[in-house]
């Protein structure tokens, strides 16, 4: 470090702050905070910054956004809609997206932000999955994430909902209709929430309130809380050479991964710009104002919703008659089994985990995939379950677009949503298994160096290099994974307490899941190819050598 | 042959040999496929009528299916009473003669001419009458009222063709075509004839004047830019989504990768 004084204007800012609220102390720490480097830590950032763009593009929608139904004549530029009636929310959504100057860019803008939010958030919650990052310490701070990604589904749905156009009004209709699908209180809530009868008067502007205030408070309080313990924990790291539990290998945030921080804030801005520019989001001119009585043919939500929508298009037609009241099954079963079981799944993941595997060690070092295989299979299977879902929400525009019929890809999703995820299941926990192999093969035998010799037998073979010090680095930082220690029987055979009942065996069956797949780095050979053939000779030697993978 | 042993090891190898085997497969298959391109349909007024010449057409091209005196078989419906409106629009679209049945005729290049279809549409419509062929005068959109137009589309017509006429699917393999190349008389025709999956809107439902403000509304509506840049196809949130997750996160992703790199050091002497 220099011990150059800084120019005065700094020091005496610095110093301004720092006597009065001692900054100076708390910045040096917090300075020097070491980030790791690797692309898929800073997919959640993207969701940061789509935020505050969301924030900033927000704040100038309200200026013009009148959140009434009440109902006006337009009269504005675009003719096509000229003398047609609509609420004040359309009116002034169409004023904004043809008479603000900026407004149909900031509106794009807005739209495209959000759909990458949420796209953000995905990819981020996968990759903190599929690494195991959400493990002890970090725990609370995946709980929180799945709170922002709900209350950010739930933003994305109000916003879209407020312009009162055919399609909002449309999500509008199937969300009154899950409220009523609520067995008892189900007629009760919606004439709550709607202030009585659909679409009603009040709708609207109690949606806005929420969107813009509400909402928004809640995400940026758990924003802050999950970027401070994310601040006070340190972030994972992948393993590799001299990384351990311990340290944190990467850039010091001041000033390295500042620069890049705010350089990735201005990509996210870019890239929200270029599609605000160029590509057309929900065009609400062209789908028109909503009235009861008309919808289109494509009436979709927004993707984040598509595997709900996608839910509700394959449930079949099931209702129950019990003493004069209807449970729509066909309603309630989509609108709140897929996300109850992704939701509550993910949320409970990480208890299951350490429950099964007794692991209460604190883990700063990422998983590869790979070395995890029933938690990987696991994770692609939920993805194989929302995926198909989620197509399934698109199914009219499939049929169309591929010519097939669209009764043919309701039923073929009937299907697929089952059976698509056990083959996700199979073939994800086979992959895994291979490339642990191949990795162990990899680590005691060399890679193919891409040299083919001539023994003097004749015989062509390939040389093996041993591993580069680096790759083996991330190859040894395969965790074992440690399979719960057998209570056993006790002189009489009676097996000990822990491991009856139907808790007991529950959890010695998921402990089996765990750890029953896992090849072993540790001492040469593993489960691979136990047949002896000992040790190989480094490449250059030319001997004999065979690699079997498995 | 060098140059591939040397290649094929290395790290793009793979994606290159995927992304040429698509390429291939995708023009081996763009070849292969029928071109059913559609050209602009006739436009003209109808004239005096060869019934007889219609007639021997009829026989020559449409009888193997609707039978020799249109009276309809098991593959075919019955032509008597739909009227040389029908004609005009299965025939002026190369709908008729299909090229295969299905669950749906599509929209093809069409087979006869102008004078051809005029000729099988007086045939038709000597059999028993049914809905004429628009005047010109009757489908002229330019007076009438698309903000109307609009209400009635939407009312009417957007729960198959969609919002902005760009089709939608149906049941049974069935769809909704897309309005982007029907011509005003086209689109008149359809209302009054109801082809294939269509209901018929007749002139006490729709009337006519409310039939021109719909083609305003469709004419206008395909021929209007897209301010907001790139329409995505006008079909809705599923483009969309689709354009968020590949361009955007796609891009997104690029520039974490690149942000993220390390850079490759500089060699010295090894």
């Amino acid at each position: 470090m220099s011990t150059a004084t800084p120019p005065k204007a700094i020091d005496g800012t610095i110093g301004f702050a720092d006597e009065r609220f001692g900054t100076a102390g708390f910045l040096r720490g917090k300075m020097k905070k070491v980030f790791p480097d690797h692309w898929s830590f800073m997919l959640g950032e993207i969701a940061l910054y789509s935020f505050i763009i969301l924030l900033a593009t927000g704040t100038f929608l309200t200026l013009w956004f009148k959140p009434s139904m009440g109902e006006v004549i337009y009269h504005g530029s675009y003719t096509k809609l000229d003398g047609v009636n609509m609420s004040e929310a359309y009116d002034s959504t169409l004023r904004i997206s043809f008479d603000v100057r900026g407004g149909l860019l900031m509106r794009q803008i807005h739209h495209w932000a959000a759909v990458l939010f949420l796209a953000s958030i995905m990819v981020h919650m996968l990759r903190v999955f599929f690494t195991g990052s959400y493990r002890k310490p970090r725990e609370v701070n995946w709980l929180i994430g799945l709170g922002l990604f709900t209350l950010g589904i739930l933003e994305g749905l109000f916003g879209y909902s407020l312009p009162d156009d055919l399609l909002s009004g449309t999500g509008l209709r199937i969300t009154q209709g899950v409220m009523q699908s609520i067995p008892v209180v189900g007629t009760y809530i919606f004439y709550f929430a709607f202030g009585g009868g659909f679409p009603g008067h009040d709708f609207i502007s109690r949606l806005y309130t929420v969107h813009v205030l509400l909402i928004p408070g809640i995400l940026l309080a758990l924003v802050g809380a999950h970027f401070m313990i994310l601040w006070h924990q340190g972030h994972t790291q992948f393993s590799g050479k001299n990384r351990t539990e311990k340290n944190v290998i990467g850039k010091p945030f001041f000033p390295v991964f500042m620069i890049k921080a705010g350089a990735f804030f201005m990509f996210t801005f870019a890239v929200t710009a270029l599609l605000g520019t160029f590509a057309q989001i929900n065009p609400i001119w062209l789908f028109g104002p909503y009235t009861p009585d008309s919808i289109t043919a494509g009436s979709q939500p927004d993707f984040y919703m598509g595997f709900l929508e996608g839910a509700l298009r394959i449930m079949p037609n099931w209702e129950t008659n019990l003493w004069g009241h209807t449970i729509p099954w066909n309603v309630l079963v989509p609108a709140l089994l897929p996300l109850g079981l992704i939701m509550t799944g993910a949320a409970l993941w990480p208890f299951i985990e350490q429950w099964a595997t007794g692991d209460k060690k604190i883990h700063n070092l990422a998983d590869r995939p790979r070395n995890a295989p029933f938690r990987t299979a696991v994770g692609m299977t939920a993805v194989t379950f929302y995926g198909m879902l989620w197509l399934a929400g698109g199914n009219d525009i499939l049929a169309d677009k591929f010519h097939v019929s669209l009764y043919a890809t309701t039923w073929f999703f009937r299907g697929a949503v089952f059976v698509g995820p056990v083959i996700a299941y199979v073939v994800t926990k086979r992959l895994c298994v291979g490339l642990q192999r191949s990795d162990a093969a990899e680590l005691h035998h060399g890679v193919e160096a891409g040299v083919i010799t001539m023994l003097p037998s004749g015989e062509f073979v390939e040389m093996h290099q041993p591993v580069k010090e680096d790759a083996e680095a991330v190859l040894r930082g395969k965790q074992e994974l440690p399979a719960i220690e057998d209570a056993g029987e006790d002189a009489n055979g009676i097996p000990a307490p822990s491991s009856r009942g139907p808790l007991g065996k529950a959890r010695k069956a998921l402990n089996n899941a765990f750890t029953a797949d896992d090849i072993s780095i540790g001492n040469g050979h593993g489960n691979g190819h136990g047949n002896g053939h000992g040790e190989h000779p480094e490449a250059g030697t030319g001997d004999h050598k065979e690699l079997s993978r498995g | 042959m060098k140059w591939i042993t040397a290649w094929r090891r290395r790290p793009w190898a793979g994606y290159a040999v995927v992304l040429a085997a698509l390429a291939i497969i995708g023009v081996a298959y763009a070849g292969a496929s029928p071109r059913t391109d559609s050209a602009q349909a006739s436009d003209t007024k109808t004239s005096e009528q060869d019934v007889a010449k219609g007639k021997a057409l009829f026989s020559q091209a449409c009888s193997s299916c609707h039978g020799m005196n249109a009276e309809g078989t098991k593959s075919a419906p019955s032509l008597i009473g739909v009227g040389a409106a029908s004609v005009d629009f299965q025939v002026g679209t190369g709908r008729m003669p299909a090229m295969n049945p299905g669950a749906q005729i599509p929209r093809k290049k069409p087979i006869f001419n102008e004078q051809q279809t005029e000729e099988l549409a007086a045939y038709i419509a000597s059999l028993g009458g049914g809905p004429a062929v628009p005047s010109a005068d009757q489908v002229d959109p330019s007076h009438a009222d698309a903000a109307l137009g609009g209400r009635l589309f939407r009312a009417n017509c957007a729960q198959c063709h969609n919002f902005a006429g760009s089709g939608g699917a149906l049941t049974g393999g069935k769809f909704a075509p897309s309005l982007d190349k029907a011509t005003p008389k086209q689109i008149y025709e359809a209302m009054i004839s109801g082809p294939q999956a269509m209901p018929v809107f007749n002139d006490t439902t729709v009337t006519p004047a409310q039939k021109r403000a719909i083609i305003a509304y469709v004419t206008q509506t395909r021929s209007e830019p897209n301010p907001g840049g790139n329409g995505l196809g006008r079909v809705g949130p599923v483009a969309e989504g689709l354009a968020g997750w590949l361009v955007g996160i796609g891009l997104m992703v690029v520039a974490a990768m690149w942000i993220t790199a390390r850079k490759p050091k500089k060699k010295h002497n090894d």
